[in-house]
């Protein structure tokens, strides 16, 4: 008999399946192979349609987590193995050293005031618009609310040397920070099992003609979530080099609908995220004007239209037709497309040009379907066992999907979503009790 | 469009605007071939009779003479007097084959020379195909002129089994391009001189002795670049060169701009003759600083030589093929 259920990542759709799980009467384990939960949703700053602020809607559940009595939190780990046992498995989690004991951390951050890099690491989190130091919370409402050091930049760590004395330890009055760390092993033996894996940005230099990487002025759609979040490296103001961006043009279907990059599939949230930055443009710089480039806008869900309407209103210029290349001129940016509906190609300058790149899958999800047995779909996201009565079950009995895994989903989707894989999880439990 | 309803071809001008370049394919999200469609549209009119004027003498040519440039079959060989160098059926690894640009025009013939010095400096084994060379035909097709093209195609395939080539190197982009993708199933390799000067040279059998002191910028030519992805082995090539300073135009690799000779455009003005883009290419290459543009193309030599003199640069910067400097250097 098995009362436990193992949820492999903790963005907002595996937070929610652990949530339900745990609230049935269930143990989960919930591995996060970041230093904190919060995923992808933990980087945006508004959602649409409804400008609910990310952080304030993710935070809570992020902090139930943690305090649930059920849950059992493994975060910056990574599941190394998995076994059938009887009717569950058997599953080997890697715990990745974080260099820092997170049983003293009380995470002030005087380490990362004090390391050598500090302000000179690539920030992933703000999606490279920021920097940050070698030993770091990935944000300030990470949780757990611990520091990790980060193996491939600590000086410490890939040199082996770091000045006379290591000036994060020097600066720790808990003591916590230990670089005699090993990565450590755990045994898990759970009867069920949830791939909550998510999604990857589309890398929009593969579309070269585009210029992303060429001009620092053309960025992704994540770039500007952080420019735009309060918490991002401009406190929230759209600023490029300290100025305000006065033209400002976004491209829909970067990566997504498109053979050239083998993306064949529609991302189903790149256009109403652009509608909510063509707002917030519009909100933070009142005289700016904005364009948007698109193919097809797709404003199916529910206010969703409402929204598209409203930002037209707001004076948004919509112009159906793909760029085909940003170049520079004169130093100005400018955004070669076809206006489709009047037939004639068009040129725009721009002084911030935003892609609004699709969503792909990460390519560690495959080594986790690897050790899972599981499937791609041919759009390489994790297949669902049927297509329309089975959206969360997979070939493998007792693994289930929730989220972005199983292909590109908005907030409300991927929740929905991880709901019923949570259900799902709870029936085979609840069978496997009945069983023993 | 294709079938001739309600659409009157002769006297759409525009039609030979297109350099063929293909841009427009590689970017399409659908797969649409755009360029395609021009082609199969110039075809139409080209069935139709209505020649346009200065495209008759090089079709003629090219079926008579077997190049567009109206000049005889026999004198095919000339830009290698004094070279000695031999013919491919008496047995060589490589047959050299000379775009009719680099042949017959003496402002691009000596990079055909200049590869023959390469080759001997790394101890290739190489020949022509003599006077039996003649256009591949990449060209006549982008015209319009699919039946000349067949023929070029099918008589040059007998030509080339006739005389046993195995592996081919090509002057011209445009060459290696109609070899590599539009010659249908073919039993000898192809590259174009570029890949296979910069495996010498990774080889460490291509050793330059000489400095080259200048800054250099490159020009992709399509045909090689967009088309095929050859965008690093002219790079290393001109890295490779002792004394090269090199450096990347703005818009380079998949980003480049085409330099409007091909797709038939050497015989052809298109209807916006306001915008030269091999001037636009000048005023680019100008900005990095270089002194030489690099290419590796006759079209992209001559059109930008023209551009140079047009926009009166002579004094600030050359263009030139990346096997004049390497030929500089051995």
């Amino acid at each position: 008999m098995n009362n436990s259920a193992l949820v492999v990542g903790a963005g907002i759709a595996g937070i929610q399946t652990a949530l339900d799980i745990a609230d049935a009467g269930f143990k989960v384990y919930l591995v996060e192979k970041e230093p904190s939960v919060g995923g992808r949703m933990s980087q945006l700053d508004k959602t649409f349609p409804t400008l609910d602020c990310s952080a304030c809607i993710l935070t809570p559940k992020m902090v139930d987590v943690s305090r649930h009595p059920n849950i059992e939190l493994l975060t910056y780990s990574e599941v190394a193995a998995c076994r059938r046992n009887g009717e569950g498995f058997q599953v080997t989690v890697r715990k990745k050293p974080r260099y820092v004991d997170i049983n003293k951390c009380t995470g002030c951050g005087s380490c990362a005031e004090a390391c050598r890099l500090k302000g000179r690491v690539t920030d992933p989190f703000n999606a490279a618009m920021g920097k940050r130091a070698a030993i770091y919370v990935p944000f300030p409402q990470a949780v757990p609310l611990k520091y990790t050091v980060d193996p491939t930049q600590c000086v410490y760590l890939t040199r082996g040397v770091c000045g006379k004395t290591l000036l994060c330890k020097d600066a720790c009055k808990a003591n916590a920070i230990d670089f005699t760390q090993k990565e450590e092993f755990v045994e898990l033996n759970v009867g069920a099992i949830v791939a909550a894996t998510g999604f990857d940005p589309f890398n929009a230099a593969l579309k070269p003609e585009l210029g992303y990487g060429a001009y620092p002025n053309v960025i992704t759609s994540l770039q500007f979530e952080r420019l735009s979040s309060a918490s991002g490296p401009t406190a929230g103001k759209i600023l490029l080099d300290g100025k305000e961006p006065k033209h400002v043009a976004f491209v829909q279907c970067v990566g997504s609908r498109d053979q050239t990059t083998g993306n064949l599939y529609c991302s189903r949230v790149c256009c109403m995220i652009t509608v909510k930055h063509a707002h917030l443009v519009k909100d933070k710089i009142h005289d700016a004007t904005v364009t948007v480039f698109y193919a097809d806008i797709r404003a199916f869900g529910k206010g969703f239209e409402e929204f598209y309407d409203r930002v037209r209103a707001e004076g948004v210029n919509y112009r159906r037709g793909y760029v085909s290349e940003i170049f520079k001129r004169d130093g100005k940016l400018v955004v070669r497309s076809e206006d489709t509906l009047i037939g004639k190609p068009i040129e725009t300058t721009a002084d911030l040009v935003v892609l609004s790149v699709g969503l792909v899958p990460r390519p560690e999800t495959n080594a986790l379907a690897k050790l899972l047995g599981l499937t791609n779909s041919a759009d390489g996201f994790l297949a669902e066992a049927h297509p329309k009565m089975r959206p969360v079950d997979t070939a493998i009995d007792g693994v289930y999907l929730a989220g972005c895994a199983q292909g590109p989903k908005d907030i409300p989707d991927a929740v929905a979503h991880a709901k019923a894989a949570a259900a799902a999880v709870i029936v085979k439990l609840r069978q496997q009790m009945a069983h023993s | 469009m294709l079938r001739g309803e309600d659409f009157e071809l002769v006297a759409r001008d525009e039609l030979w605007d297109c350099t063929t370049c293909s841009t427009c394919g590689l970017r399409c999200p659908k797969g649409v071939k755009a360029y395609d469609l021009i082609i199969g549209l110039r075809g139409q009119w080209i069935e139709s009779g209505k020649i346009p004027t200065t495209l008759r003498a090089p079709l003629t040519a090219t079926l008579n003479q077997g190049n567009p440039l109206v000049l005889p079959r026999e004198d095919r060989s000339l830009w290698a007097d004094g070279l000695n160098v031999k013919n491919v059926a008496d047995g060589a690894a490589i047959a050299l084959f000379t775009c009719c640009e680099n042949a017959y025009d003496p402002r691009v013939q000596p990079m055909p020379r200049a590869l023959v010095n390469v080759f001997r400096a790394a101890n290739v084994d190489f020949g022509t195909l003599g006077l039996e060379e003649q256009c591949c035909g990449s060209e006549i097709r982008r015209i319009g002129e699919s039946g000349l093209f067949e023929y070029l195609r099918d008589d040059n395939i007998e030509k080339f089994k006739a005389a046993g080539v195995k592996k081919m190197v090509t002057t011209s982009p445009h060459c290696y391009n109609v070899y590599h993708n539009e010659y249908g199933k073919h039993e000898f390799q192809v590259e174009h001189y570029t890949q296979t000067v910069a495996q010498l040279i990774a080889a460490g059998k291509l050793k330059f002795g000489k400095k080259f002191k200048a800054t250099v910028t490159y020009q992709d030519p399509c045909f090689l670049g967009k088309q095929n992805g050859v965008y690093d082995e002219p790079r290393a090539i001109l890295k490779a060169i002792p004394g090269v300073k090199f450096v990347d135009m703005d818009r380079a690799r998949e980003r480049s701009v085409c330099c409007e000779g091909g797709g038939g455009r050497m015989w052809l003005e298109g209807t916006n003759t306001k915008v030269r883009l091999a001037n636009d290419r000048i005023a680019q290459a100008l900005e990095t600083g270089a002194s030489v543009l690099a290419t590796a193309c006759p079209f992209c030599f001559l059109t930008l030589s023209d551009a140079v003199i047009a926009t009166g640069n002579e004094e600030k910067i050359k263009v030139m093929d990346i096997l004049q400097i390497a030929n500089q250097v051995l």
